[in-house]
């Protein structure tokens, strides 16, 4: 009979005592894990949001700002660039560099509750583009590499030619519960409290992505600069002296969209578009193939001094900020959960040591069938080592079923996508963290045994 | 087979001088015998078992088993030397009571340092009659059946010495002769030398050898 036999069997008879330590050491490690996975999955997936974006071209502010607003929809984007500024992308001096380029307006808001009822906490942006965001960048790579691209789940992408066109990200089609063929009226300003515009016609429905487009609402941008509000006054353009090209394409195969020649609204009736100088953009999605093109232009943006713009890698500003911020944090709730491990080997000790006297008799026992005194010593640590090993196993499936039971609510109130096999490889740690912790705590009763005076116990 | 030379043992009082126990002049057990050493409560004799089977140190003498002194030995292989050549029974049984019967035979096959044999086990179990017990625990077995079972798991592993102390002591009259016939018959089966301490009568006239302990330790008979 092996020693760890011995020391099961032991556990086995002091069986209520044997569960309770079991159990506060499950939960110990169950919070531990929950930490360790949410913290990493949720890096993962904010850094993953932020794959899909290769640059971010906005006005000069914090960069932190330009891609929350951008990436993540948070906060607001206050720095608002030229739309020529975003024709040197297309058809300018950037353009031979560029692949794609993909504008983006903001500060509008979808609140999908009627206006009667006043403004309500479910508040969705509303990005303004050109159907090129769906039809020519992708949202970051799959696990086998393969890049993830834009689906529709219901109806299709909006067309560049009808203004009032708009496509739902699939949360926000999900908790609004509008159809492709009805009709949304976006509201100004990100505050919900502000007017509402002209109603866009919804003809498509995205699948989940994953990322924060979810909770958005994309509408045309040709529509966008139509509504109340959107425009620059003439004496404002008069005021900028505008650089770059305006007007038809400057070259052959433009790499966005510009505005069309023949605009309609939704009863296919043409309509006249903003004019250029009138138009701003907020930011500027900028796709380029070549390896080196994004630090080219980024350089090349950043140094010129007649334009009031920046260009930022949103992979290095979201590593920053987690390193930043996120990072001290979940050291903190680390050393906590770790605390908590501590005091659950801490109650193996407390458990064990108070057994001691009534076991004593057994050690003696075994040390007249010729038990060494390592042996017996051995014995305990081994009770120690299981008791904290079952209780880590137990805690590692209790964490991963928190997580899965928790998992609809915290992908409804933070995006954040979980699994109940959502492992980390940090978690593989917590089983020799577990064995020093058990060998530890099991040292002081171990001596103990190990002390044991054979004659006076056997009595 | 076992040989005790001047074995001296004493006890250190608070505030006062060394209370002596056991002044063993000299005692031998030849291999395969049975002996028995008579005495009342509290004159020594577990101290003189547990001095033989090395869990007790003595301040002087020689306790020798098939010429291995124990007390030139060190603890370790004293623990390993008793593991494999000494059974002992105790008045108490001193079962596991977490094991089962046949896990407290194969506990005591554990320390030898060689796998455990479960066949052996079994064996012993079958012959002291409890083949069909070996899944109870302690606490689902008469005294008897405990008893036995000591009997049993102190036979594990061939040991050249079986120590008794006052097995039949906690054991209720209709099975005390049963548990002496059976210490004595695997005894006497397995060549093994049995040395039993005993205050009863009763026990003690069955046997060919029959040593007082008043006669064995100085210190008692220096009492007298």
């Amino acid at each position: 009979m092996s020693l760890w036999r011995i020391a099961w069997k032991n556990m086995q008879q002091r069986g209520v005592a044997s569960s309770l330590t079991v159990l506060s050491m499950a939960l110990g490690v169950a919070v531990m894990v929950g930490v360790i996975v949410i913290h990493a999955v949720a890096v993962k997936q904010f850094s993953s949001y932020a794959g899909g974006y290769q640059l971010i071209v906005g006005g000069k502010g914090g960069d932190l700002q330009l891609v929350l607003s951008t990436v993540y929809h948070l906060g607001e984007s206050r720095y608002t660039l030229p739309y020529s500024f975003y024709r040197e992308f297309t058809d300018g001096k950037y353009a031979d560099l560029t692949v794609t380029a993909v504008p983006y307006c903001m500060g509008d808001s979808f609140d999908p509750r009627p206006l009667e009822d006043g403004p309500s906490d479910q508040l969705y942006r509303v990005v303004a583009t050109t159907p090129d965001l769906f039809d020519k960048l992708e949202y970051g790579v799959n696990r086998d590499g393969t890049p993830r691209r834009y689906r529709f789940r219901d109806g299709r992408n909006f067309r560049s030619d009808h203004a009032f066109e708009a496509v739902l990200g699939s949360v926000v089609a999900a908790k609004s519960g509008v159809k492709v063929g009805e009709t949304i009226n976006p509201t100004h300003g990100i505050s919900g409290r502000g007017d509402r515009h002209d109603e866009f016609l919804v003809t498509g429905i995205l699948e989940p992505t994953g990322t924060s487009n979810d909770r958005a609402v994309f509408v045309n941008l040709e529509g966008f600069y139509l509504l109340d509000g959107h425009s620059l006054s003439q004496k404002t353009v008069e005021e900028k002296a505008l650089s770059g090209p305006t007007g038809p394409p400057q070259v052959e195969n433009p790499r966005g969209v510009l505005p069309p020649a023949t605009l309609y609204n939704n009863n296919d009736e043409p309509i006249e578009p903003l004019s250029e100088p009138q138009r701003e953009v907020s930011s500027i999605l900028v796709l380029s193939d070549d390896q080196m093109g994004p630090t080219i232009l980024t350089s090349q943006i950043n140094k010129d001094q007649n334009q009031a713009a920046q260009a930022v890698a949103p992979l290095r500003t979201v590593a920053n900020l987690l390193e930043g911020i996120v990072g001290p944090l979940q050291v903190v709730l680390l050393v906590l959960t770790i605390l908590i491990v501590v005091v659950a080997s801490i109650s193996i000790l407390v458990s064990i040591y108070n057994s001691m006297s009534e076991r004593s008799h057994d050690i003696a026992v075994m040390r007249a069938l010729g038990a060494s005194r390592s042996s017996v010593m051995l014995v305990v640590l081994s009770e120690s080592i299981l008791l904290s090993l079952t209780g880590g196993v137990l805690g590692i499936i209790l964490g991963h079923a928190l997580i899965a039971f928790a998992a609809p609510y915290i992908e409804a109130q933070a995006g954040i996508q979980l699994a109940f096999w959502e492992f980390d490889p940090w978690e593989i740690a917590v089983i020799p963290a577990l064995v020093v912790l058990a060998t530890l705590a099991g040292l002081l009763p171990a001596i103990s045994a190990y002390r044991t005076d054979v004659a006076h116990s056997l009595g | 087979m076992l040989l005790l030379e001047g074995v001296r043992k004493s006890y250190a009082q608070p505030g006062a001088e060394r209370l002596p126990i056991l002044d063993v002049p000299r005692l031998a057990v030849g291999a395969g015998e049975q002996v028995v050493i008579r005495g009342r409560s509290g004159c020594g004799k577990t101290t003189l078992l547990n001095a033989i089977a090395g869990l007790t140190t003595i301040d002087a003498g020689k306790i020798a088993i098939k010429g291995v002194d124990l007390t030139r030995l060190p603890e370790a292989a004293r623990d390993r030397f008793r593991a494999r050549h000494i059974g002992y029974v105790f008045q108490t049984f001193n079962l596991l009571p977490g094991f089962t019967a046949l896990e407290n035979v194969l506990l005591g096959m554990t320390f030898t340092g060689q796998r455990p044999d479960r066949a052996r086990a079994a064996d012993l179990l079958n012959r002291v009659g409890l083949g069909h017990r070996g899944h109870h625990k302690p606490a689902a077995m008469s005294v008897g059946e405990q008893q036995r079972t000591a009997v049993a798991r102190a036979l594990a592993n061939r040991p050249l010495l079986l120590l008794a102390d006052e097995p039949t002591a906690n054991v209720d009259p209709g099975h005390q002769q049963q548990i002496i016939d059976l210490l004595r018959g695997v005894c006497r089966d397995e060549n093994v030398s049995m040395l039993l301490v005993t205050h009863s009568n009763e026990v003690s006239d069955q046997f060919d050898r029959v040593e007082q302990l008043e006669e064995v330790n100085q210190v008692l008979k220096a009492n007298v």
